[in-house]
Formats: structure tokens, sequence, C-alpha cells
């Protein structure tokens, strides 16, 4: 596998172009992207974004238990482990986002009665981390090599108390901003397929945010376009 | 009519992309008009007239319309026809559980062996390593292993014997192992002697002269799956050589 370090100075110089995107910009700190780092999970990557850092398994189609069984389509399981201590609601509401945004693009029902579990353990946090969880589970989901019928990736944005947009932002703009919103883009048509918010804005500025990631997911498309086109790269 | 899909053979594809098949406007008249289907293989869903991808990885073109995604994952999906390696678990009245690494496991029959009747039964304990070939793998039902082909004869399948050593690989470099004129299968029959089952399952089982041949053999083989081929082809120099 190609060095974590030679993917992030590709994401750098995408990433160091400032783009202008309305009356904000869509701006993403230094990313950077591992994929099949471990040997016993069927899938696994890792995604920074910046000093933000999250480590993705993938277990499966595995063996189900029989009372999660679902006849027609795949059981998926997500787990978010913290980095001190068990996980708590807040790990369980993030659990909740990526799954429903990991079953809206996994083609399920390709593998009947069989369990799917992804992992996502959080090796630092420094804002963003919903959307990198998101960007992890999806690298993590095709190094497994599951049917998906489209990608997606997480965008997070912050509107500070001047109400500009800040994307991608560390732990103190996120204390500082008055709003948070975190969503998911497919890559088919860039629309929205999960969103989580905190805080008060208006609909113009929630319409503002979704722009300004859908402006931003362009970028990190292309870069797991290159990523994953460098992995296969020796056996072209 | 396939011409966007076959533009794109050898590169690399990503879940999501899409290709679109437009009937051509004019019939000739004069020429012989035939009906071009396209078989879409592993990675390609085919929706009406579009071709979608669900598997990154690179795009390979068969004549005359075959298309298909190699891609390099660890889990294996059962597959009608194909031979794999298996561990049997359970051995129950009439039927052996094979584990085979998939999601659930595979039945075995007692019967599905060379020479086995109902008074003569073949000699497997749990625990045996099997190779066999899928006669049902179908995502809705219980996937079915024999040990015999279409006309009663083992071809090579049965009970692996004893002094051999099981490992796993991706299925993806299982796959360029298999392949005609593999280059990597090529580069190992110059080292040394030795027997190699490979199954689908990206499980290998390798038997040759001493214990220490067949751990080189096993090391070199997981060791290739992140290689190129020059970088490949210098280790194997230099294995031959006792450097290492």
């Amino acid at each position: 596998m190609t060095s974590s370090d030679r993917d992030r100075q590709i994401s750098h110089r995408g990433s160091s172009v400032m783009e202008e995107c309305g009356s904000s910009n869509a701006f993403l700190r230094e990313f950077g992207c591992e994929q099949s780092l471990l040997s016993r999970p069927d899938g696994s990557a890792s995604f920074i974004q910046g000093d933000t850092s999250v480590l993705a398994g993938v277990y499966g189609p595995a063996e189900v238990k029989v009372s999660k069984e679902i006849y027609d389509r795949a059981t998926l399981e997500v787990l978010i482990q913290p980095k001190v201590g068990l996980p708590t609601v807040k790990e369980r509401s993030q659990e909740q986002c990526v799954r429903e945004t990991c079953e809206a693009s996994l083609l399920l029902s390709l593998h009947p009665r069989s369990s799917l579990t992804l992992i996502l353990q959080v090796l630092h946090d420094d804002g963003s981390l919903l959307s990198c969880f998101l960007n992890a589970a999806c690298m993590a989901l095709m190094d497994a090599g599951l049917p998906m019928s489209c990608l997606f990736c997480g965008v997070t944005c912050a509107i500070d108390a001047n109400g500009e947009i800040i994307t991608d932002p560390t732990a103190a703009q996120e204390k500082e901003s008055r709003a948070l919103m975190t969503f998911a883009i497919d890559s088919k048509e860039h629309k929205v397929m999960m969103s989580s918010t905190k805080g008060s804005f208006s609909v113009h500025e929630l319409q503002q945010c979704i722009a300004v990631s859908q402006k931003a997911s362009e970028k990190i498309f292309q870069f797991y376009r290159d990523s994953i086109r460098r992995r296969y790269s020796k056996t072209l | 009519m396939f011409s966007s899909l076959k533009e794109k053979v050898g590169q690399v594809l990503l879940p999501g992309d899409e290709f679109l098949f437009e009937a051509e406007n004019t019939i000739s008249l004069t020429g012989h008009v035939k009906a071009e289907k396209v078989v879409c293989g592993p990675g390609l869903r085919r929706s009406g007239d579009r071709v979608l991808v669900c598997k990154s990885g690179v795009l390979r073109h068969k004549q005359p319309n075959m298309f298909w995604v190699d891609s390099q994952q660890r889990r294996y999906v059962p597959t009608k026809g194909e031979s794999v390696i298996g561990i049997v678990t359970v051995k129950s009245g009439d039927v052996f559980k094979v584990d085979f690494g998939g999601s659930e496991q595979a039945s075995l029959s007692y019967l599905a062996f060379e020479g086995a009747t109902k008074r003569n039964r073949p000699n497997v304990q749990v625990g045996d390593l099997v190779f066999a070939q899928f006669l049902i793998a179908n995502k809705d039902m219980e996937p079915e292993l024999v040990c015999i082909d279409s006309s009663g004869r083992a071809n090579g399948m049965g009970v692996l014997g004893g002094g051999g050593l099981l490992f796993r690989v991706s299925l993806g470099l299982v796959r360029r192992l298999l392949a005609p004129h593999s280059e990597v299968r090529s580069d190992l029959e110059k080292l040394f002697p030795c027997e190699l089952v490979v199954g689908m399952n990206g499980r290998l089982w390798v038997r040759s002269s001493s214990i220490q041949q067949t751990l080189i053999i096993a090391n070199l083989l997981q060791s290739c799956d992140t290689m190129t081929a020059p970088q490949r082809q210098e280790l194997f120099r230099r294995v031959k050589q006792g450097a290492l």
C-alpha cells in the first residue's frame, strides 16, 4: 500500500487552493487516507483531516446472529469507539448517522442473511469528527469491495459569530461557532444524503452551507479517485 | 455501441460511475445485423440501457463483449463452479459442514466423493482440508460443495494430504495466479518444484520437498500482493541465488 505521506502530499496540493463559492470559501484542511492497513479485517482505512484522525475496519459479509438476521438484506452494524472510555449517547447518535448513510449507498440486498460490521476508532478529535467518520467509512467499505450504488463523503460547516461559513472547522472554531452542520453528499448527483445540525441558523444560511459543502465534496471525490488509482497502479 | 465502456478498459473505476448505451440511430440494410449483447461480470450491474459500477477496481474486457471489474477484496463470495479450499467443521449424518471463508458454511455430501457409495464412506475427519467446487452457490440458498466433476471423477479434488501448509492471500492475487500465462506462476515455477493448490476463496495450500522450502514459497506468495512485477522478479532472483 502507498504510504499515507504521499497521499497527504497530493491532497495538500489540492486543498491549499482557496476556492470562492458565493460569499464564503470552501476551504478544507489537508486530508489524507491509507487503505488496507490492517491485516485482520476484510477492509480497512484511516482518514486524516487536519489533526482529526479516524481508523475504520469493515468485516463482512459474515455470519449473522439469528436475532439480527434480516431475510432479504444484510444487517449493517456501526460501532464508534471513542479515544478513551466507553461509547456514550453522543457516539450512539453519530453511529446512527453513519449507519443510515452507509445503508443508503450500499446494495445490501445482494448479501441477504449476512452481517456487515463497521468499526470506527477515533484516533484524535480536532473538529469535523462526524465528516471524518463518513469519509473513513466510505474508504473502508470500498476497500472491502462491498457493492455500492454510489460513494459518499462528509463535509462539516460552521457559522461563526459574524455569519461567516467555515468549512472543515477545527475544534476551537467549532466551539466559537453559532451553528454547526454536517452533510453526507453522494457522488452521483451531489445531493444531501444525511444532515446533522446543531445551533440556530436561517433557511438561507442552510442553503448556503449545502452549496458550499457540495462544492467541497467534489474535491474529496477527486481525492478518492486519485488514491484508488494509486492503489491499483501496481496491477494495471 | 460499447465504445464508452471499451475506452475505459484498463482504467480504475469507482462505485457510482455510469455508462450509457444508446442504440445506433441508423441500421444498415445491406450489412449483416447482429444483436450485440454485453456480459457484465463482477462489479458491474445492468439497469435498462445503463451499466452501473458497484465496486472499485480496474475494468477488464474479454472478446467479444465481456466486461468486469478486477478488485482486490479479501472476503470471498461463492460463485457456482468455482473451486475452493475448505475446512471440515462438522460431521453430521450424511453431510459435512465446510468453512470456506464466506458468510455461511457450505454443505458437502459424503456421496460427493469419487468412488463413494452408501457402503463405502470416504474417510473425512473434522479439521481436514478439502478441495471442492460449488454445485450450488446462490445468495438465497445454502451453498453446496462437491468433490467430483460432472462425470463422477475426482479431477484433483478431495481431501488434501498431510505435510502441506495452508495460508491466505488476497482474492486478486489468486485470480492473477490462475490466469492463463500467469507471470507470478511462471516466476514461481523457476524456483523449486512444489505442489500448489489454489482456492478461489483466497486460500492457498503448498507442499514441497522440505518444510523450509514450503515456508519460503508461502512467504513469497504472501508478499507478492503488494509488489510490482520488477520488484517481484528481483526478489525471486535473490531467493534463487540463496541470498535470503
